[in-house]
């Protein structure tokens, strides 16, 4: 299994100067709340997500974090068509997914495949492995004859780790860290070009977390897929991921390469973000200062006016409740929505140093 | 160590088993750790290593059958907890014990105001009057920075979003002044920043009031941050403990090692992860021997024979490992 992994560094490049080969502009996605009776004009609507853009090339995997109730999941949903978005466009190959009809969504379909968070959920538990990884050609008859099927499925579980022999068992005789190895050997059934992962590893224990991780990564570097790899963890984030976008409210904030984005961050919601996350450094001591937040995520039925993240934001000014930020350029490969982004001479807000274990009870 | 003050919890070997029908689940196996007061222990494990268990066992919350305390004794304050008479021990374990739970949404009661649950330990235990007891019932919500606690003592908890609720859940549990705190998986549902928030709570609490917190987690940057001591927790017994410290920057077992190494980390741009092989195991059918056997790189024919013994490697810190040594080393 180690013998085919890139020596270096396990994150292979994705092809420069490519054109992308998925590019969303303009996503919004609006629930109306109440009633199923909506005679009334003035429904409101849950602003679940507000005007997201990105763009990923060939081979490369973008990261979408931020807290639950973001819209992370909803930006997934959407571009696999599974809910209808409330507008804009995401062009796969030049064509709008969101504006095609039922054959070409299923042409499109095969290209693009997903991985889903609950491994537990997301297999059919009435169906032998074989079926479950073979369902994806009896709905796209032409991609593979009948005869080769079962030498297929032998080859995929292989490739995801798992044994041929196991093509005859059903779901629930497996761990959850091999659920998921099969959820991915389904979603490779079809040779896809891109890979939408909803937080893949989040249900998995840590032990077995990194095997998932590892297994992705490699299946993402030699098959060359594209992936967009959403989830909350930063850490998993990091490790898997060529760029990163952060989201907050229903926008993405922030926008960059992982080595820009997690070293200077410029959004001070990716700041705070960050440094939120515990880490497992006794040498650094007083080093990274954490920010405490205050306050709660606000409902995203009634958002702030102007910059979303302003009623938490030790930076905020008059301006940002006036005006919304574009996301704009801010250094080779990292945009950033803030009317005044982070800069390493800030001092920073509601932090308390670090805790230090070791030296609390020195007696 | 010098510390004077004997432990304020004790945990000596415990062993509960679970029996349904013919099948007997061993959630734990042996753990042994203590807390002193103005403490932190971390109990770390992955699910099904019986750190809820042992949690549940301190507070004798088992329903018996199907657990069965098969082993082990447990003190608090230097008395018997598990031989106590439970009318007893219900009174002395709510007056000194306060417990967190990972689920606020389940542990609060969904028809009642929160503060009149938060007040409720001042009735129960005929502290003070029920008009009393709600305004101490306010001020622990506002202690615990839940903004207009007058006003929203009066909400039900559906009413709360989930930090919130777990800082009811807080207030609810440091009302009686506890010496010891029981966290069970505290900021598992939150989000991180949330979980930051609520972290700083609780230590601000435990430095306050000069409680003893058990902390059970999975997470091991949390284990990082707040503990003084951890027990770290593999097929039900604890493998590893020592101060915090000690054991996660120099682990002597080659589960807590495998397990760092496995983690990817924020802070740092990793290469490949190590990930440990296979999976953790069933309960119901342990392995013999060393649990962690069958997983570990370092296993030889003695680790499948029997259960390796617990080795000091430097004052406080234990590991039960035969190669403990050879882990502790680096080699």
């Amino acid at each position: 299994m180690a013998a085919d992994l890139p020596t270096s560094r396990s994150k292979s490049k994705p092809v420069a100067g490519d054109a992308p080969i998925f590019d969303v502009r303009g996503l919004v996605k609006h629930y109306p709340v109440g009633s199923g009776f909506r005679l009334r004009r003035n429904t409101r609507f849950i602003q679940a997500v507000d005007g997201v853009d990105f763009a990923i090339r060939k081979g490369e995997t973008l990261g979408l974090v931020g807290e639950s109730g973001c819209g992370k999941t909803t930006v997934a949903r959407t571009l696999m068509r599974l809910e209808e978005p409330s507008a804009g466009e995401a062009l796969f190959h030049g064509k709008d997914i969101f504006r095609a009809n039922a054959a070409d969504l299923k042409h499109m379909r095969r290209r693009i495949q997903m991985i889903f968070q609950d491994p537990y959920a997301s297999l059919n538990p009435r169906m032998r492995v074989e079926q479950i990884i073979a369902e994806p050609w009896v709905i796209h008859a032409d991609v593979l004859p009948r005869s080769q099927w079962a030498a297929r499925v032998s080859e995929l579980l292989e490739s995801v780790g798992l044994l041929p022999d196991h093509a005859q068992r059903y779901p629930h005789e497996f761990s959850g860290g091999q659920r998921q190895r099969i959820g991915i050997a389904r979603a490779l059934a079809l040779n896809p070009e891109i890979l939408v992962c909803d937080e893949p590893v989040s249900a998995l224990d840590v032990s077995v977390q990194a095997q998932v991780v590892n297994l992705l990564e490699r299946i993402q570097s030699t098959f060359h897929i594209a992936c967009l790899f959403i989830a909350h963890d930063l850490a998993v984030v990091r490790h898997m991921s060529h760029r990163i976008a952060v989201m907050y409210l229903g926008r993405i904030v922030e926008i960059g390469t992982v080595e820009r984005v997690y070293r200077t961050p410029r959004h001070p919601y990716t700041k705070a973000l960050l440094s939120a996350q515990p880490r497992i450094d006794f040498a650094k001591k007083g080093g990274i200062e954490r920010i405490l937040l205050q306050g709660e995520v606000p409902s995203p039925a009634s958002p702030p006016s102007g910059c979303r993240f302003r009623t938490r934001c030790w930076k905020a000014q008059a301006l940002c409740a006036e005006r919304s930020p574009a996301l704009v350029a801010d250094g080779p490969n990292h945009q950033v929505a803030c009317h005044f982004p982070v800069e390493v001479t800030d001092a920073m807000p509601h932090s308390r140093p670090p805790i230090a274990p070791g030296n609390k009870h020195s007696h | 160590m010098s510390d004077v003050a004997p432990p304020l919890l004790e945990v000596n070997d415990l062993r509960v088993e679970f029996r349904s029908g013919r099948e007997i689940v061993r959630a734990v196996n042996g753990a042994t750790f203590s807390v002193r007061r103005g403490e932190t222990a971390a109990v770390l494990g992955e699910s099904g290593s019986g750190k809820s268990v042992t949690a549940a066992a301190i507070m004798r919350l088992l329903a018996s059958p199907p657990a069965h305390i098969t082993g082990g004794s447990i003190r608090f304050n230097g008395a018997d907890v598990l031989g106590a008479p439970m009318p007893e021990w219900r009174k002395r374990c709510g007056l000194d014990i306060g417990m967190v739970f990972q689920d606020a949404l389940a542990s609060l009661n969904p028809v009642f105001p929160v503060g009149w649950q938060v007040a409720e330990p001042f009735r129960a235990h005929g502290i003070l009057d029920a008009r009393a007891a709600l305004e101490r019932a306010e001020a622990l919500l506002g202690r615990v920075g839940i903004p207009e606690p007058h006003e929203r003592a009066r909400d039900y908890p559906h009413q709360f979003s989930g930090g919130m609720r777990q800082r009811v859940m807080i207030a609810m549990a440091i009302a009686l002044d506890p010496k010891l705190l029981i966290a069970d998986e505290p900021t598992t549902a939150l989000d991180v920043t949330v979980q930051a928030q609520i972290m700083d709570l609780l230590l601000d609490l435990q430095r306050e009031r000069h409680m003893a917190m058990v902390l059970i987690t999975h997470d091991l940057g949390v284990v990082a941050e707040v503990a003084d001591h951890v027990a770290v927790m593999y097929g039900g017994r604890v493998v590893e403990s020592g101060p915090a410290r000690d054991v996660l920057s120099r682990p002597a077992h080659p589960y807590t090692l495998a397990l760092l190494e496995s983690v990817p980390r924020a802070d740092i741009d990793q290469q490949q992860l190590n990930p440990i092989v296979g999976s953790p195991p069933d309960m119901a059918t342990m392995p013999t021997g060393c649990s962690f056997h069958p997983r570990c790189r370092r296993a030889t024919a003695e680790c499948r024979a029997s259960l390796p013994p617990r080795i000091e490697m430097r004052p406080g810190h234990h590991a039960e490992c035969f190669r403990a040594h050879e882990v502790f080393d680096g080699r």
